[in-house]
Formats: C-alpha cells, sequence, structure tokens
C-alpha cells in the first residue's frame, strides 16, 4: 500500500512500488488530464509537479512519490484559474491540445520562480516540452502575458 | 657598527661554510614549494604517510585521465553550461542548463527526468539519487583540459569541491563516481572497469598527485 497526496486529497493505492506515477494517476485515481506521450522522458506531456518540482511522471515510480505531494492539471488551481489557465484560453494557445496539461505545469514553475521571465527563460524552461503541433510562440506570449496577470493574482 | 657584525658573521661562519648553508636552505625552500603547488588542499596532514613517487603518480594518472575523458564522465563536466550527451558529446537535448547550484532550471532540473534510478529501456534517462552538474561557482571542468591542467585542477582544494586528498579517495566511491560504470541500456562503459579505475586514481592520489609535464 502506498500514500500518496494528490491535488491536497490523501489516497492509498495498492499497485507494484515500480509502476509510473502517470499510471497510477491516470489509471488507478482516475484523473486523466495528464497524458502518456513518449514514455521515456522526452516529450513533457507527462509533466505533474511532485512537491513543487515539474517532474516526468512516465518515468518517475509511485515509490518516489510516496507520501509526497503531487499537482495534476486537475489541481493546479481551484476553479481552472490559475494565470497561465486563463491566459492560455485567452488566446487560444492549443491545437490538439494533447500536450498542454505538461507545458502548463512546466510553465507554474517557471512562473513560481522567476515571475517576470524572458524569452530566454522560457526556453530554459520549456524547451523539454515538445509540441507537434508548433504552438510554441503563443506559448511564449502566454506565459509573458500570465506572468503579467498574475501580479494581480494569488497562486495557490 | 655595520663592518663590525659583519665581521664577526664571519668568524662565526667561514664564507664557503655560508656558501653551502644558503644552498641546503634554498633546496628546502623549493622543496616545500614544488610540494604545496602539487597538494594545493585543505588538509594536507596525510602528506607524510604517502611515497612520493612522481613517476609512478604521473603513470598512473594518464590512465586515470582516460577514464575522466570518456563521455561517462566528462558529459557532466562540460565546459560551457549545458550538459553534454551521447559519444560524441554534442549538448543536452532540451536546452537543459547547469543553474546555481548545477541541478538544472526551472522546469529543466535534473531530477525531473533522471530518476534515483536508471530508467528501463535502451538509452533512456540515466538515474542516480544525487545526479547533477558541479555547481555554477565551481564548474570542476574535463571538456578540453590536458591531462596537465586536469591534473593540477583536480589537486588543488579551490577548484576541486574542497577536497583534500583523503577526500578525493573517498570521493571515487560515491554513488555517483561508480555510476559511471553503470548508464542503463545502450551506453559504453569507460575505458577500463571500476575496480581498475579505484586502482589507479588510489596509486595516482597516494603517491603524491603529481601532475604530468604540459
Amino acid at each position: 500500500m502506498i500514500s500518496l497526496i494528490v491535488n491536497q486529497k490523501p489516497y492509498q493505492v495498492e499497485v507494484d512500488p515500480n509502476m509510473p506515477l502517470l499510471w497510477v494517476i491516470r489509471d488507478v485515481i482516475g484523473l486523466t488530464g495528464t497524458k502518456y506521450g513518449c514514455g521515456v522522458a522526452q516529450c513533457g506531456a507527462c509533466t505533474v509537479h511532485l512537491n513543487g518540482e515539474a517532474v516526468r511522471s512516465c518515468v518517475t515510480r509511485v515509490s518516489r512519490a510516496s507520501g509526497q505531494k503531487i499537482v495534476t492539471i486537475e489541481g493546479l488551481s481551484e476553479n481552472n484559474n490559475h494565470p497561465l489557465q486563463l491566459t492560455w484560453q485567452e488566446i487560444d494557445v492549443p491545437q490538439c491540445g494533447y500536450c498542454h496539461s505538461g507545458q502548463i505545469m512546466s510553465a507554474a514553475v517557471l512562473l513560481r520562480e522567476n515571475p517576470n521571465p524572458t524569452d530566454k527563460n522560457i526556453d530554459e524552461a520549456m524547451s523539454g516540452n515538445i509540441c507537434r503541433c508548433g504552438t510554441y510562440l503563443r506559448i511564449r506570449k502566454a506565459i509573458h502575458m500570465a506572468a503579467e496577470r498574475q501580479k494581480t493574482h494569488t497562486i495557490l | 657598527m655595520k663592518e663590525q657584525s659583519e665581521i664577526k658573521l664571519h668568524l662565526l661562519f667561514p664564507l664557503k661554510t655560508m656558501i653551502v648553508m644558503a644552498v641546503v636552505l634554498l633546496a628546502i625552500s623549493m622543496t616545500f614549494a614544488f610540494r604545496s603547488r602539487n597538494n594545493i588542499m585543505g588538509n594536507t596532514k596525510n602528506d607524510n604517510a604517502i611515497n612520493t613517487d612522481s613517476a609512478e603518480s604521473v603513470k598512473a594518472f594518464m590512465q586515470v585521465y582516460k577514464v575522466l575523458m570518456s563521455p561517462a564522465c566528462m558529459n557532466c563536466h562540460p565546459a560551457g553550461d549545458a550538459p553534454l550527451q551521447g559519444l560524441d558529446g554534442h549538448p543536452h537535448t532540451m536546452n537543459v542548463k547547469r543553474g546555481k547550484d548545477g541541478t538544472g532550471l526551472y522546469a529543466a532540473k535534473c531530477s525531473n527526468c533522471h530518476q534515483p534510478q536508471n530508467t528501463p529501456g535502451s538509452h533512456t534517462p540515466p538515474g542516480s539519487p544525487d545526479w547533477q552538474l558541479p555547481p555554477e561557482n565551481m564548474k570542476m571542468i574535463f571538456q578540453g583540459r590536458t591531462p596537465h591542467q586536469l591534473a593540477l585542477q583536480l589537486m588543488n582544494y579551490n577548484q576541486n569541491g574542497h577536497k583534500n586528498k583523503e577526500q578525493l579517495i573517498a570521493h571515487a566511491r560515491t554513488t555517483l563516481v561508480k555510476k559511471g560504470w553503470d548508464l542503463g541500456e545502450g551506453r559504453i562503459q569507460p575505458p577500463m572497469s571500476y575496480s581498475s579505475f579505484v586502482i589507479v586514481w588510489d596509486e595516482w592520489i597516494k603517491k603524491g598527485g603529481y601532475a604530468p609535464g604540459q
């Protein structure tokens, strides 16, 4: 039995400790906002926060997350009103949308650690999140806008 | 008065004796200068217990050098601020950067992908609990260093992570160093076994930690 705290809610899961955290989040707990992309930490679609860090849940064993705090896209804000989520909607960042849970979770770490990121800072934070639709320019624009928005918005 | 004191000194020590004493004193001071140049350490208490054989020490270091310059070691000791990847030492994909403490930046921190253990599968992220680059304020660069430069750097307390000889010897036994021989499927190991590496590493240090010539 492994204990997890996902989106501030405690869970007890009966799984193999080597199971990827992604499978536990999606298939055991049932939070399907986090996506499977490559399975080898190369694309970023599966990014979640583990104690505040943007880990790749496809290669993170659930044993590493035991007793730790996990936040998925569903728990990033109370009402989908994180500055990034609001801005993502405002300028229609996604095309197919598949990678954007991971994009937003990575961007959230960037904005927490650097509230006024430059283009260079955004590239440093986001280059590991791949978008097959090529929405990179809108992602960058949205992060800049969210940085402005969060100055008057409290982030969880 | 000055002339008198010089005359007295001559009486006590004949000129020939004074020249011999000066040569001896010079030789002693040069010996200490040479040792300190080769052991710029915070703690050199163990110096008395070691056999300083420069030829054997240098010979051992040339074996050490081959390992340290192999991708398994050098890829995390780059000249720039991006880790390297692959046998050709290309910059790490994903625009990964060193960061202030060597653990990466923002959403691209080392441990976000590199787990406490290797990830199953060919060429997947290798792992270790302390996976990281050297920090920004002490980069411990291997890439591009000659044997002479690298040996001096490794022996320099202010450039080697503040390690004395005992700590350098212990460093070769750390999980992260051992990891160079266990990087997961699809990766080539350094040019000698881990156990052979530890032998030449220890020998280089215990015999004086000398640097090969330039």
